[in-house]
Protein backbone atom coordinates (compact mmCIF):
# COMPACT_ATOMS: atom_id res chain seq x y z
CA UNK A 1 0.00 0.00 0.00
CA UNK A 2 1.01 3.59 -0.49
CA UNK A 3 1.02 6.00 2.43
CA UNK A 4 1.71 9.73 2.70
CA UNK A 5 3.86 10.53 5.75
CA UNK A 6 4.26 14.02 7.23
CA UNK A 7 7.12 14.84 9.58
CA UNK A 8 7.41 17.62 12.14
CA UNK A 9 10.08 19.09 14.41
CA UNK A 10 13.04 16.80 15.12
CA UNK A 11 11.53 13.96 13.06
CA UNK A 12 11.50 16.24 10.00
CA UNK A 13 15.14 17.16 10.68
CA UNK A 14 16.12 13.50 10.96
CA UNK A 15 14.14 12.47 7.87
CA UNK A 16 15.52 15.42 5.93
CA UNK A 17 12.05 16.19 4.58
CA UNK A 18 8.61 17.35 5.72
CA UNK A 19 6.72 14.68 3.77
CA UNK A 20 7.27 11.54 1.74
CA UNK A 21 5.31 8.76 0.06
CA UNK A 22 6.06 5.29 1.36
CA UNK A 23 5.26 1.94 -0.21
CA UNK A 24 4.72 -0.61 2.56
CA UNK A 25 3.03 -3.87 3.46
CA UNK A 26 2.38 -2.55 6.98
CA UNK A 27 -1.32 -2.36 7.87
CA UNK A 28 -1.02 -0.57 11.21
CA UNK A 29 0.99 2.43 12.48
CA UNK A 30 3.11 0.35 14.88
CA UNK A 31 4.45 -1.85 12.06
CA UNK A 32 4.93 1.13 9.77
CA UNK A 33 6.91 3.05 12.41
CA UNK A 34 9.12 0.02 13.05
CA UNK A 35 9.88 0.00 9.31
CA UNK A 36 10.69 3.65 8.82
CA UNK A 37 12.36 4.48 12.17
CA UNK A 38 15.67 2.71 11.42
CA UNK A 39 15.76 4.09 7.88
CA UNK A 40 15.55 7.68 9.16
CA UNK A 41 17.42 7.18 12.43
CA UNK A 42 14.35 7.98 14.55
CA UNK A 43 15.26 7.25 18.18
CA UNK A 44 11.86 7.85 19.81
CA UNK A 45 10.27 4.73 21.23
CA UNK A 46 6.65 4.48 20.06
CA UNK A 47 5.56 4.94 23.68
CA UNK A 48 6.80 8.54 23.46
CA UNK A 49 4.93 9.33 20.23
CA UNK A 50 1.31 9.77 19.25
CA UNK A 51 0.06 8.87 15.81
CA UNK A 52 -2.49 10.68 13.63
CA UNK A 53 -4.19 9.29 10.53
CA UNK A 54 -6.15 11.66 8.32
CA UNK A 55 -5.71 14.44 10.88
CA UNK A 56 -7.12 12.44 13.82
CA UNK A 57 -5.31 10.81 16.71
CA UNK A 58 -5.60 7.02 16.49
CA UNK A 59 -4.08 4.14 18.41
CA UNK A 60 -1.10 2.13 17.21
CA UNK A 61 -3.23 -0.82 16.11
CA UNK A 62 -5.51 1.31 13.88
CA UNK A 63 -6.05 -0.36 10.48
CA UNK A 64 -4.41 1.65 7.70
CA UNK A 65 -5.90 2.12 4.24
CA UNK A 66 -4.17 2.77 0.95
CA UNK A 67 -3.55 6.49 0.52
CA UNK A 68 -3.75 7.36 4.24
CA UNK A 69 -1.90 10.44 5.50
CA UNK A 70 0.02 9.42 8.61
CA UNK A 71 1.86 11.57 11.14
CA UNK A 72 4.03 10.34 14.01
CA UNK A 73 3.85 13.13 16.60
CA UNK A 74 6.82 13.72 18.88
CA UNK A 75 6.13 15.21 22.35
CA UNK A 76 4.74 18.71 21.84
CA UNK A 77 6.25 21.98 23.10
CA UNK A 78 3.82 24.78 22.29
CA UNK A 79 2.84 27.55 24.68
CA UNK B 1 -15.73 31.97 13.94
CA UNK B 2 -13.29 29.44 15.30
CA UNK B 3 -12.34 29.85 18.94
CA UNK B 4 -8.81 28.47 18.50
CA UNK B 5 -6.60 29.88 15.78
CA UNK B 6 -3.02 29.77 14.56
CA UNK B 7 -1.38 33.02 13.49
CA UNK B 8 1.69 33.49 11.30
CA UNK B 9 1.79 37.18 12.29
CA UNK B 10 1.84 39.16 15.55
CA UNK B 11 -1.09 38.55 17.92
CA UNK B 12 -3.29 41.59 18.67
CA UNK B 13 -4.34 41.03 22.30
CA UNK B 14 -6.89 43.87 22.32
CA UNK B 15 -8.66 42.54 19.24
CA UNK B 16 -8.74 39.08 20.79
CA UNK B 17 -10.17 40.40 24.04
CA UNK B 18 -13.07 42.04 22.19
CA UNK B 19 -14.20 38.52 21.20
CA UNK B 20 -14.91 37.76 24.87
CA UNK B 21 -17.54 40.51 25.30
CA UNK B 22 -20.68 39.20 26.98
CA UNK B 23 -23.21 41.17 29.04
CA UNK B 24 -23.48 38.27 31.47
CA UNK B 25 -19.74 38.19 32.20
CA UNK B 26 -18.45 39.57 35.50
CA UNK B 27 -14.85 38.49 35.01
CA UNK B 28 -12.26 38.28 32.25
CA UNK B 29 -8.89 36.58 32.64
CA UNK B 30 -6.20 36.71 29.95
CA UNK B 31 -2.93 34.80 29.74
CA UNK B 32 -0.14 35.94 27.42
CA UNK B 33 2.85 33.65 26.85
CA UNK B 34 5.97 35.59 25.87
CA UNK B 35 9.28 34.50 24.37
CA UNK B 36 11.95 34.79 27.08
CA UNK B 37 15.68 35.16 26.58
CA UNK B 38 16.72 32.00 28.43
CA UNK B 39 15.68 28.39 28.97
CA UNK B 40 17.24 25.69 31.15
CA UNK B 41 20.26 27.89 31.79
CA UNK B 42 20.95 28.70 28.13
CA UNK B 43 20.69 32.12 26.49
CA UNK B 44 17.97 32.04 23.82
CA UNK B 45 18.36 34.25 20.77
CA UNK B 46 15.01 33.57 19.03
CA UNK B 47 12.69 30.65 18.36
CA UNK B 48 10.49 29.05 15.73
CA UNK B 49 7.12 27.39 16.22
CA UNK B 50 5.96 24.68 13.85
CA UNK B 51 2.39 23.34 13.91
CA UNK B 52 0.59 20.37 12.42
CA UNK B 53 -2.16 22.82 11.51
CA UNK B 54 -5.10 20.51 10.77
CA UNK B 55 -4.81 18.65 14.06
CA UNK B 56 -3.72 21.72 16.08
CA UNK B 57 -6.90 23.55 15.08
CA UNK B 58 -9.22 20.66 15.89
CA UNK B 59 -7.43 19.82 19.15
CA UNK B 60 -7.42 23.49 20.23
CA UNK B 61 -11.12 23.78 19.44
CA UNK B 62 -11.82 20.67 21.54
CA UNK B 63 -9.96 22.15 24.50
CA UNK B 64 -11.92 25.41 24.38
CA UNK B 65 -15.25 23.62 23.94
CA UNK B 66 -14.43 21.41 26.89
CA UNK B 67 -13.39 24.43 29.02
CA UNK B 68 -16.64 26.26 28.30
CA UNK B 69 -18.65 23.30 29.58
CA UNK B 70 -16.40 22.41 32.47
CA UNK B 71 -16.06 25.94 33.92
CA UNK B 72 -19.38 27.47 32.78
CA UNK B 73 -17.64 30.18 30.73
CA UNK B 74 -19.41 32.89 28.73
CA UNK B 75 -16.64 32.82 26.11
CA UNK B 76 -13.15 31.43 25.51
CA UNK B 77 -10.65 32.02 22.71
CA UNK B 78 -6.98 31.30 22.10
CA UNK B 79 -4.37 32.07 19.44
CA UNK B 80 -0.97 30.45 19.01
CA UNK B 81 1.86 31.82 16.88
CA UNK B 82 3.68 29.91 14.21
CA UNK B 83 6.91 30.86 12.45
CA UNK B 84 9.87 32.85 13.70
CA UNK B 85 9.58 34.83 16.95
CA UNK B 86 11.94 37.28 18.68
CA UNK B 87 12.53 37.76 22.41
CA UNK B 88 9.50 39.51 23.94
CA UNK B 89 7.06 38.46 21.19
CA UNK B 90 3.73 37.02 22.25
CA UNK B 91 3.74 33.29 21.53
CA UNK B 92 0.27 32.44 22.78
CA UNK B 93 -2.81 34.33 23.95
CA UNK B 94 -5.63 32.74 25.97
CA UNK B 95 -8.70 34.65 27.17
CA UNK B 96 -11.90 33.68 28.95
CA UNK B 97 -14.95 35.49 30.29
CA UNK B 98 -17.20 34.07 32.99
CA UNK B 99 -19.86 35.07 35.47
CA UNK B 100 -17.36 35.11 38.32
CA UNK B 101 -13.60 35.40 38.77
CA UNK B 102 -13.00 31.95 40.25
CA UNK B 103 -14.14 30.13 37.15
CA UNK B 104 -12.29 32.59 34.91
CA UNK B 105 -8.93 32.12 36.68
CA UNK B 106 -9.31 28.34 36.87
CA UNK B 107 -10.37 28.01 33.23
CA UNK B 108 -7.59 30.18 31.85
CA UNK B 109 -4.97 28.15 33.70
CA UNK B 110 -6.54 24.87 32.61
CA UNK B 111 -6.69 25.92 28.95
CA UNK B 112 -3.03 26.95 28.67
CA UNK B 113 -1.96 23.76 30.44
CA UNK B 114 -4.02 21.64 28.03
CA UNK B 115 -2.67 23.54 25.00
CA UNK B 116 0.88 22.84 26.15
CA UNK B 117 0.07 19.19 26.77
CA UNK B 118 -2.02 18.29 23.72
CA UNK B 119 -1.85 20.68 20.77
CA UNK B 120 0.66 19.56 18.09
CA UNK B 121 2.94 22.61 18.06
CA UNK B 122 6.71 22.40 18.49
CA UNK B 123 9.28 24.95 19.61
CA UNK B 124 12.74 25.19 18.09
CA UNK B 125 15.02 27.30 20.28
CA UNK B 126 17.95 29.08 18.70
CA UNK B 127 20.66 29.65 21.30
CA UNK B 128 23.18 32.45 21.61
CA UNK B 129 26.02 29.97 20.98
CA UNK B 130 24.65 29.12 17.51
CA UNK B 131 23.09 25.76 18.36
CA UNK B 132 19.39 25.09 17.94
CA UNK B 133 17.11 22.31 19.05
CA UNK B 134 13.52 21.16 19.00
CA UNK B 135 12.04 20.86 22.46
CA UNK B 136 10.36 17.54 23.15
CA UNK B 137 9.41 17.61 26.83
CA UNK B 138 9.09 14.68 29.23
CA UNK B 139 12.82 14.59 29.77
CA UNK B 140 13.90 13.61 26.29
CA UNK B 141 17.28 15.02 25.29
CA UNK B 142 17.28 17.89 22.83
CA UNK B 143 17.83 16.81 19.26
CA UNK B 144 20.44 19.47 18.57
CA UNK B 145 21.82 20.57 15.25
CA UNK B 146 24.51 23.17 14.77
Amino acid sequence: MNYRLLYFASLADRAGCAAESVESQATDPATLYAEIAPRHGFTFAPTRLRVAVGGRIVDWTHTLNDGDEIVFLPPVSGG
Amino acid sequence: MNRFRLSAGAIDGLAEKARLDDAGAGACVVFEGWVRNHNEGRAVHRLDYQAFAALALSEGECILDEAIGRFELRAATAVHRTGSLAIGDMAVWVGVSAGHRGAAFDACRWIIDEIKRRVPIWKNEHYADGESGWLHPDNSPLDCVR
